[in-house]
């Protein structure tokens, strides 16, 4: 009798592949959100409010996560699911985070909506005023979603006032008022969202920021350097090598994935193709 | 021993040997156990999952037993005619009420420790950060046995004048409108007139409000529940079921039995 | 200081029914009796009558329209006097997640007895009505004659002086309604009052010392089994073999009931011996000679006949 059950019940496990194969071929992933009004699940949550908050932001993860993972960039749901749980529970201080992150952000980090970010933030701000961290996270995508630096420079200063404000605050509104968007500007802003945040998926993404910063600042250096082989060489570099024998390196310099740098045709430095990092920058570059 | 008590004793009695109960109680286990692997998937969340859900289970089978247990404790006790010998006694008609309300009441106050030990059991397991307030997930476990109170006293109402199924529909009814009271209070409508807007805040008053015991927010979050309300709520309960009990010790001291 | 130990006066019961309750059906009219210190009295009647009706009313589960009751000198609107009765209500069902042990002293516990006088009385109680075994074991279990030994044990509990029991004998095999009897009978000797309702009539003829016949919503007759009966006594009846002929026995064969050789013939007591000495001497063999009395079913045949000439007999129950 115990054999006929195990051998029923292995038999239905290899049903399941079959079937589960046979669907997956015939499957359209269709992504639908039925139910959009955040006031009417509200209603419909009765007392349970928070618990529908918890399970729509656990969908908006696995959303995020999913399309990802495919590496589609329309996430066109994220607004939708993260305006929902906000309004189910708007005290969801990691909801506002993350969606101010990957709302602002361009494809195929982000949904490259930044207006929906600032809405979503500004309602964070609403219900939870004395959480200073918001107000970072507005200047953030103030000054790096639609490089309107007058008012980052003020969300920084409305921030610094707030409870536990790091002082930090104080000095980017001073910084970005005066000098708009620099380099250094924006790799402390990348470092600071990557040293406070526990969201695996913000810090993956600051961290690949940062990393393409630094390229950039070290293809500037070695323009410079380029510049001056070309004066004493007459003619532009075209690999790395060429420099250290010439001793304007005392080694090949490499990228923060380890991929030396390359030249192209004129002479400029810029990233491996080999390197992931160049993937990333033609990403990004592709939207610009 | 008082009447009342006795009654109480053994209507709480005849839970206990109820196995329904203990599944339900069970289930309810099982959902906060539960609810330790559903915070796992969400980020940043793990606590809250657990405040909620654990929270959530407890109220939704308190409301389950008390409101099918208790549209039976009259409408059972006069059809199965259980009541007809005790009737004979010297026992009035209101303390055999009141005994039969008592006795719900400590059995859902027993059940409910018994889920909110293991709601607590799952936070000690899972404690990451200090960000959830015990008291304050105490207080909300106190809300939810307050708001059932208020749902057998209802339920106990329409077990003495009506049959069990509309009980059901009754008591369900007034409690979902009870959890909107707050809008039906502030309904602004230009198409309503005034008499009408009127009137739906005098009902907004009347119904049992029980948007007054939804702490869970607060609770997951970690924020501290004012001792102003704990107060305030206990006396609520506690008149709003006086209310409903003398009503129904009214209907049911006259009531002829089969 | 002769209070009957249960007074009737003029009690009535109507209920309303139909639509909106407009209609009204009158389940007891007008009952006016009582039941003396210490006697049996039976409740007779057909169904739907209001043998329930009227017990009902007298242990407070459901109000009178009109008129008053008064059990020990107390109305039964006071609910004090609840102490001192006992009932055991119709196809009575008890709790049945309990034993029978832990019922009798969920019950006793509303008569302010002291824990061991309350457990003494539960085991004594339990040794009576023969259910000492089964003591342990949930009611659920129970078959219809254990539960209505359970009921008349939870009746008699805290000893009181009068028992109302609504049909005591109904579903009992021939065992069990004996042993009712004797417990009733028990209860006469204590000199306990017990008021009960029956269909059984031969038991009613039995145990009781007085009955009362309800037909119809009302009382049609009260009075000790004998005297009810005495009042259409019907005379002698001689049962007797004549094959003869003889013509001046025509008129008297002419009244008998006759069956091959044999005749039953009725006379009024007062000419039962000259009617004997005729055929005795027209040669007629006597076989027997009886006294005809009404048996009790045959008055209340007749009564509830005239009743049902009178309405046109609805057997709706006050249920």
């Amino acid at each position: 009798m115990l054999c006929a059950l195990l051998l029923g019940f292995f038999g239905l496990w290899q049903l399941q592949h079959a079937i589960d194969a046979q669907l997956a071929a015939t499957h359209q992933e269709e992504d639908n959100l039925v139910l959009r009004s955040g006031p009417l699940l509200k209603a419909m949550s009765l007392e349970y409010a928070p618990l529908t908050a918890d399970l729509y932001w656990t969908r908006a993860v696995q959303y995020y996560g999913n399309k990802h993972a495919a590496d589609q960039t329309d996430i066109e749901l994220l607004w939708p699911l993260l305006d929902v749980t906000t309004t189910l529970d708007p005290n969801l201080i990691v909801v506002y985070r993350f969606g101010a992150m990957f709302l602002g952000e361009p494809p195929p980090q982000g949904a490259g909506e930044p207006k929906r970010a600032i809405e979503l933030l500004q309602r964070g701000i609403r219900a939870n005023p004395e959480y200073w961290r918001f107000y970072e996270d507005l200047g953030f995508v103030y000054y790096f979603g639609l490089k309107d630096y007058r008012s980052a420079a003020n969300a920084f200063l409305e921030g610094s006032k707030k409870p536990g404000a790091m002082i930090w605050m104080k000095a980017f509104a001073a910084r970005i008022s005066e000098k708009g968007e620099t380099l250094e500007t924006s790799e402390l802003l990348w470092r600071e969202i990557y040293n406070s945040s526990s969201d695996p998926s913000i810090k993956k993404n600051a961290k690949i920021h940062l990393q393409l910063l630094r390229a950039r600042a070290d293809c500037t250096q070695l323009n410079s350097i380029a510049a001056e082989y070309q004066k004493r060489t007459g003619h532009y570099p075209r690999a790395m090598r060429e420099l250290v024998d010439v001793g304007l390196l005392p080694a090949p310099a490499v990228d923060p994935e380890g991929y030396a740098y390359t030249f192209d045709a004129e002479g400029k430095a810029r990233l491996n193709p080999a390197s992931p990092l160049f993937k990333e920058q033609s990403n990004q570059q592709k939207i610009l | 021993m008082s009447r009342v008590g006795v009654v109480a004793l053994n209507t709480f009695r005849e839970a206990v040997r109820d196995r329904v109960l203990y599944n339900l109680v069970f289930f309810a286990l099982v959902m906060i156990a539960a609810s330790i692997l559903v915070g796992q998937v969400s980020i940043g969340i793990e606590e809250m999952v657990i405040v909620t859900l654990g929270l959530s289970a407890i109220s939704v089978i308190g409301l389950l037993i008390a409101v099918f247990i208790g549209v039976g404790l009259v409408s059972k006790e006069m059809d199965k005619r259980t009541l007809y010998a005790l009737l004979a006694k010297p026992v009035r008609r209101w303390e055999f009420l009141l005994g039969k309300f008592g006795g719900l009441v400590l059995t859902l106050t027993v059940n409910t420790l018994a889920m909110a030990a293991g709601l607590f059991l799952a936070l000690k397991l899972v404690k990451t950060s200090a960000d959830i307030l015990e008291a304050s997930v105490l207080v909300a476990v106190y809300f939810i046995v307050l708001k059932l109170a208020l749902v057998v006293a209802l339920a106990l109402l329409f077990s003495c004048f009506t049959t069990p199924l509309l009980s059901i529909l009754y008591t369900a009814g007034l409690y979902i409108a009870g959890l909107f009271v707050t809008e039906m209070r502030n309904y602004q409508s230009e198409t309503m007139s005034r008499v009408l807007q009127t009137l739906l805040r005098w009902l907004s008053y009347l119904l049992p409000n029980f948007e007054n015991f939804d702490v869970m927010a607060a609770a997951a979050h970690g924020r501290v529940i004012p001792r102003a309300l704990i107060a305030q709520n206990t006396a609520y309960a506690a008149v709003y079921c006086a209310v409903l009990l003398a009503i129904a010790a009214v209907i049911f001291t006259r009531r002829n039995l089969k | 200081m002769a209070t009957a130990a249960i007074e009737i006066e003029n009690l009535t019961k109507d209920y309303p029914f139909g639509f909106l309750h407009l209609r009204k059906k009158t389940s007891l009219e007008g009952l006016t009796m009582s039941v003396e210190d210490g006697e049996v009295f039976g409740f007779l009647g057909p169904n739907g009558a209001g043998k329930s009706t009227t017990i009902k009313l007298l242990v407070g589960l459901i109000f009178p329209t009109a008129g008053t009751a008064r059990i020990l000198g107390k109305s039964i609107s006071d609910i004090s006097m609840h102490a001192d009765i006992g009932y055991l209500p119709e196809q009575p069902y008890f709790y049945d997640y309990l034993t029978a042990a832990e019922l009798l002293d969920y019950f006793a516990r509303f008569h302010d007895l002291p824990a061991q006088e309350r457990k003494a009385r539960v085991d004594r109680m339990l040794k009576k009505v023969g259910l000492e075994t089964a003591r342990k074991i949930q009611l659920r279990k129970y078959s219809k004659g254990m539960l209505q030994r359970v009921g008349l044990a939870q009746a008699i509990l805290h000893d009181p002086k009068v028992v109302i029991l609504d049909e005591p004998m109904s579903g009992l095999d021939p065992v069990g309604r004996r042993e009712v009897r004797d417990i009733i009978l028990e209860l006469k000797q204590a000199g306990k009052t017990v008021l009960f309702s029956t269909h059984i009539l031969s038991d009613a003829e039995m145990l009781c010392d007085r009955v009362g016949v309800i037909v119809g919503g009302k009382l049609r007759g009260v009075g000790a089994p004998d005297e009810i009966v005495g009042m259409k006594a019907q005379g002698m009846e001689i049962l007797f073999e004549y094959a003869g002929a003889s013509a001046g026995l025509q008129c008297l064969l002419s009244k008998a009931t006759q069956t091959g050789k044999r005749y039953q013939l009725r006379v009024a007591e007062g000419d039962l011996y000259a009617t004997l000495q005729q055929l005795g001497s027209a040669g007629a063999k006597i076989l027997s000679v009886t006294q005809v009395k009404a048996t009790l079913e045959e008055y209340f045949m007749h009564l509830v006949e005239a009743d049902r000439a009178q309405a046109p007999a609805v057997e709706v129950s006050g249920k």
